[in-house]
């Protein structure tokens, strides 16, 4: 029989066989609190090492404690999540955890959003008996992410994110005992590593052990600069988590009130991401087009598939792990770059100024743009197309200390002319969303036709390897998708080894794409809260009047006043870029 | 096995090695050829005697003669008097400690009366580095046997009636563990010697492995040939060199032999050996750790189940047995499970190798049926406390074990007894204490092995201990309170019930059992700031005694600190501010001067 019967807390559970005391007692409303312990559903992620033992419980006939979190239920088991047995352990061990944890969390940046804080909480700790010495570690900082180690609890989730779910493999635990610590080999640091600062060791760490460097402060030191325009563009999947800080649902679409707040922090100009996302498409799928017709006549130089090349992370993954590949993906800049690269020489003249006067600031759902907006080849003389990159989360920090009733703030438009955009830029922020927009373009400009449909449901989901055929009037283009970059190596080991039969391929290197980005709002393991950001894009995108990119009319404007054509020279200058070699 | 007329046994275990019998062996060998001896006289090092206390130890065949404490400089004494006079030369022979009486040969000698060898049969008696030798002494007879005469389920069965169980800690009914490992099925299996001993004291595994290592290799071959498993991996730390070289050695003539490799005697099962090393961590003795460490991860245990006998050695069916597991096997088969079961009590059956150190006259390595009793172990067999001392108590399983006292003198000694005796078998280290060791700085020393060796990934193991340790700083220095007691109690049991592995859950047992045998100790650490057996630095205190002191100046001028004052033939005066507590001050002076409180 593949059902069991057990106990919890004296009420009867008839569970599979392999369900673990964990779920059998959440599939009864008791919920026993973990730490280390993460799941999420549909993406096939979960961290159980069994290490912070904060959900140990009793089973009867066993010599020890059990937790709860990796312990399969049998058929019989009396369980009991409250004994004072089981209650005074967990206690206990918080209290060990909280005597090597630094007591400031009034001014620690998780402070809030800390899932030790909430246990401590939960679990009513009054008083840590335990005192003694502490874990010390030096900060280091590096140009996205910086660990704070003395606040690791080593739940281990971060290394899990970073070996198993990207295989970076930068995050392991090193040392033993009391001063094991999870870091690079070497315990070197993590801008000597080949870290992509994906962020995702951020999104999961429970504590402040991980965060991202903060610029909300130079960001407002430039908004108070009276000599400087400070203009702002906003990533899609940012408009589908910013309402989480501020108590939404999950899944609330806040583009209209995150155009009002943004204007009250005092940017002059609120633009929008999703104008650098179709200018994408343009390049992109010129891109695209070019290679495809270059197979078809045969060309064997011809480099197929075509990687997408928006995810600043995926680039610096394949640029440490791949740079034999680094040929394959598009030249195409991201849609954060192009932007900026727009904003400091198109948008700069029209407005009369000097580039060095004109500030541009994203909102990013992502830690690693902070680490792309600083790369050499995004700047001009020094001066970066791109100044600061703020995450989501910075940005609801930034809106709070500016004293903002973000909820009942009005819905107010983008600015022109970098604030306008299709249904094609605003899906960007979902896996798959790249390839879709882009197939929507190439579609129309390959075969010369209208589509008779936008939406492509077959390169939509949450399956981490995705692939479909599109047919391009009698031509089947055979597209893959993958996100998070376990996924994303791979087909890229299919490529390599000469068996993959794509002919383009979008990665994004966060589970669900930019909606589960390093810098979002914190999902504490709930992968619903991804979920619901995927469905308010797609909403976002049925709402425009205009859903593909090359229908843009300021895109149209943008190319017949300054840039000519796709792949022109002046695009090939501003919107196309160059990859490194990075493993040598 | 030739036509030598003698032989000369000279202890090639890393201690005698260390006590140059290397240098003896070769002073023999050029000796024998001047003497023109060569032909008639045999030299070879063997494993280890197990009578460490006296090396390194030459044992003269056929005669048994013992020599102990010899030197280089000895042998050409040996050679004139005993080999071609035919006398012993009585200086070097051992003398009863209280009797005071020479004793000629091992067999009279107390160490060796109480002894069954079993695993150690052939440590001390043959050349480790020679097959022949192990073949000579009925080895590979009984993976023949199983090959060609018994299908895997009659020797598992054979295995089971014996009644073995696992020496490496738990003691779990080896022929079970087999029997399980055997029915998973699998296209890829492993059988795994755990040869990481790491406990402080315990050198039973390295012992086997530098005196016989073939007897390993025979039973995991055996244990290949039950459970389905074609691979045979051995975990040994990397700082163990001489059975590492030794095991190599055994490895290459085993291949040589056609007993590994393919189609073993002609049987048609496929088995060979890989060593694997460790670098040293006492958690990797737990076999999900060890596996682990073998994969080339971190050595950290997981969660069982799934237990290794399921998904293992790199995610395969995987069957872990430590050294002197293995080392019982083929006497198990050649001489029948009945014959091992006749020795030990009702559920412990064979024998046990224990590593008797600490405050004892014989300290070495000795294996005794079980059943015996610690007095027997200590007092026959150890020789009793070293410089006439009380016994306190013994440590058994070491640093997850407990403590035993004077109560507990006349207890058998098996698995079952130890625990509800509140200790553990263990691997087998035995360290004895006596009246001069303090029972809370001892569970300190313990528990700062552990704290050093936690892997650090659960909690109550690698932040529990640590607080544990630092509590018990704080007594042995004088500043703990009654609160302080209790909490040791509570944080014990905690750490015990909530850990992830053994380690964990057995680390606070030190602690927990001095706590529950001499609680007195730690009171009087706590009320009266005074450690009753003058060993806890903070707590001594070194005065002159006025009347006793001549003003000598020997201690004023020996005192590494400068902490003491005063003029010649006057009061000598010690600055407690500055005193360092080493104790030369009391170790020099010849009046007795000085007052230690």
């Amino acid at each position: 029989m593949d059902i069991i019967n057990v106990t919890v807390d004296n009420k009867p559970v008839v569970v599979r066989k392999g369900t673990t005391i964990l779920e059998a007692a959440k599939s009864i409303g008791i919920k026993i609190p973990t730490l280390c312990h993460m799941k999420l559903d549909d993406l096939n992620i979960e961290n159980k090492p069994g290490g912070c033992r904060i959900c140990v419980v009793e089973v009867k006939g066993r010599r020890n404690l059990a937790p709860a979190c990796c312990t399969e239920a049998t058929d019989g088991m009396e369980i009991s999540t409250h004994s004072i047995r089981a209650i005074n352990a967990r206690r206990t061990v918080m209290e060990l955890i909280l005597s090597d944890h630094p007591s400031d969390c009034l001014v620690c940046a998780k402070s809030g959003n800390c899932e030790l804080q909430d246990m401590a909480h939960r679990l009513g700790i009054r008083e840590i008996h335990y005192k003694g010495e502490q874990s010390t570690y030096r900060e280091d900082t590096s140009p996205a992410i910086i660990r704070e180690l003395n606040k690791c609890i080593l739940c281990r989730r971060c290394e899990m994110m970073c070996n198993e779910v990207q295989t970076v493999g930068v995050l392991s635990a090193v040392n033993r005992g009391f001063t094991s610590v999870v870091a690079p080999a070497f315990e070197m640091n993590l801008d000597h590593s080949v870290c992509t600062y994906c962020g995702q060791c951020v999104a999961v760490c429970p504590t402040g052990a991980l965060t991202e460097v903060d610029h909300t402060g130079a960001v407002v030191r430039a908004l108070a600069d009276p000599t400087k325009t400070v203009i702002v563009q906003t990533a899609p999947a940012v408009r589908a988590a910013l309402g989480e800080e501020f108590e939404m649902e999950p899944g609330t679409l806040v583009t209209g009130k995150l155009v009002a707040a943004l204007r009250r922090l005092g940017f002059d100009y609120v633009f929008d991401t999703d104008f650098g996302a179709d200018l994408t498409i343009m390049e992109e799928g010129t891109e695209l087009l070019n290679r495809l017709s270059r197979h078809i006549q045969g060309d064997p130089t011809v480099k197929l598939p075509i990687l997408t090349s928006c995810c600043p992370a995926w680039v610096k993954f394949f640029e440490h792990q791949f740079p034999d590949m680094k040929e394959i993906p598009s030249t195409a800049r991201s849609p954060q770059q192009m932007f900026g690269s727009i904003a400091k020489s198109y948008f700069a003249q029209k407005l009369g100024i000097r580039r060095e006067d004109l500030v541009v600031v994203s909102i990013m759902p992502c830690v690693a743009k902070k680490y792309e907006c600083g790369r050499d080849e995004f700047a001009v003389n020094g001066n970066p197309d791109v100044d600061y990159a703020l995450t989501t989360r910075e940005l609801a920090a930034l809106v709070k200390v500016s004293n903002i009733q973000f909820r009942l703030l009005p819905n107010e438009d983008f600015d022109h002319p970098l604030g306008e955009s299709t249904g094609a830029g605003v899906i960007f922020g979902t896996t798959g969303g790249v390839i879709e927009a882009a197939v929507r373009t190439a579609y129309e400009l390959f075969t010369g036709k209208e589509l008779p449909r936008v939406e492509f449901t077959e390169l939509r989901g949450m399956e981490g390897l995705r692939s479909a055929t599109i047919d391009f009037n009698g031509m089947p283009i055979n597209i893959g998708i993958a996100h998070g970059l376990g996924n994303a190596r791979k087909l890229l080991e299919e490529i390599r080894s000469g068996k993959s039969q794509f002919h383009a391929i979008e990665i994004m290197s966060c589970p669900g794409g930019c909606i589960g980005g390093g810098g979002q709002p914190y999902h504490h393991g709930n992968a619903d809260v991804i979920k619901k950001r995927q469905m308010a894009l797609y909403r976002e995108d049925t709402n425009k009047t205009i859903r593909k990119s090359h229908e843009n009319p300021y895109i149209i404007k943008l190319y017949e006043e300054f840039l000519g054509q796709p792949m022109s020279e002046k695009a090939h200058h501003l919107l196309h870029t160059v990859y490194f070699d990075r493993a040598h | 096995m030739s036509e030598y007329n003698m032989q000369i046994l000279i202890c090639g275990g890393t201690g005698c090695k260390a006590s140059e019998s290397e240098e003896i062996r070769n002073s023999f060998t050029e000796l024998l050829n001047e003497y023109g001896l060569e032909e008639e006289v045999q030299v070879v090092t063997t494993g280890c005697f197990g009578f460490c206390e006296k090396g390194p130890i030459v044992k003269m065949m056929p005669d048994n003669t013992f020599y102990v404490h010899v030197k280089p400089a000895d042998t050409e004494e040996i050679i004139k008097e005993h080999i071609v006079k035919g006398r012993q030369v009585e200086r070097l022979l051992y003398r009863d400690p209280v009797t005071k009486s020479v004793v000629h040969d091992s067999k009279h000698m107390d160490f060796y009366k109480k002894q069954i060898r079993i695993a150690l049969r052939n440590c001390g008696f043959i050349n480790p580095e020679s097959i022949d030798e192990y073949i000579a002494r009925d080895g590979y007879q009984a993976l023949g046997t199983c090959l060609s005469e018994r299908t895997p389920e009659q020797v598992i069965d054979e295995i089971k009636k014996s009644g073995l169980r696992g020496r490496g800690g738990g003691g779990f009914p080896t022929g079970l563990k087999w029997e399980i490992t055997a029915k998973v099925a699998g296209d890829q299996k492993y059988v795994v010697c755990n040869a990481d001993e790491g406990d402080p004291g315990a050198f039973m595994d390295r012992s086997i492995l530098e005196g016989d290592p073939h007897s390993v290799i025979e039973a995991m071959a055996i244990n290949g040939y039950c459970t389905g498993a074609s691979k045979g991996l051995v975990y040994i730390r990397a700082e163990y060199p001489l059975a590492i070289a030794r095991l190599k050695i055994a490895l290459d003539q085993a291949r040589e032999y056609g007993l590994l490799g393919e189609d073993i005697l002609g049987s048609g099962f496929d088995f060979d050996i890989e060593i694997r090393y460790g670098a040293g961590a006492f958690v990797c003795g737990e076999e999900t750790a060890l596996i682990h460490s073998m994969e080339g991860c971190r050595g950290e245990p997981t969660f069982k189940p799934p237990f290794p006998s399921e998904s293992g050695y790199l995610g395969k069916p995987t069957n872990v047995n430590n050294v002197e597991t293995y080392a019982n096997i083929p006497v198990i088969i050649n001489k029948g499970a009945s014959w091992f079961a006749s020795i030990g009590t009702e559920k412990s059956k064979g024998t046990k190798v224990f590593a008797l150190a600490g405050k004892i006259n014989n300290v070495g390595l000795i294996e005794v049926p079980m059943g015996t009793t610690l007095r027997e172990v200590i007092y026959d067999i150890g020789g009793g406390i070293r410089g006439g001392k009380k016994f306190k108590a013994v440590q058994t399983g070491g640093p997850s074990g407990g403590l035993l006292t004077s109560e507990f003198l006349d207890t058998p000694i098996d698995y079952d007894n130890l625990i509800a005796a509140g200790s553990m078998m263990g691997s087998g280290g035995m360290i004895v204490m006596d009246e001069d060791d303090c029972m809370v700085a001892i569970a300190k020393f313990y528990l700062g092995f552990t704290v050093e060796e936690s892997c650090g990934k659960c909690a109550p193991c690698r932040i529990g201990n640590k607080r544990l340790y630092e509590i018990l700083e704080k007594i042995t220095e004088g500043k703990g309170s009654i609160e302080d007691i209790d909490r040791l109690n509570l944080l014990g049991n905690v750490i015990k019930d909530a850990s992830l592995c053994g380690l964990g859950q057995t680390s606070p047992n030190p602690v927990l059992s001095s706590l529950k045998h001499f609680r007195h100790e730690y009171l009087a650490h706590v009320k009266e700031q005074s450690c009753p057996a003058g060993q806890c630095k903070a707590l001594v205190k070194y005065t002159v005694i006025e009347d006793k002191c001549t003003g000598c100046t020997l201690c004023f001028r020996n005192c590494p600190v400068g902490a003491i004052t005063g003029e010649k033939r006057e009061v000598h005066f010690i600055d407690q501010s500055l005193c360092i507590k080493c104790g030369v001050c009391f170790d020099k002076c010849k009046f007795g001067a000085i007052l230690v409180s």
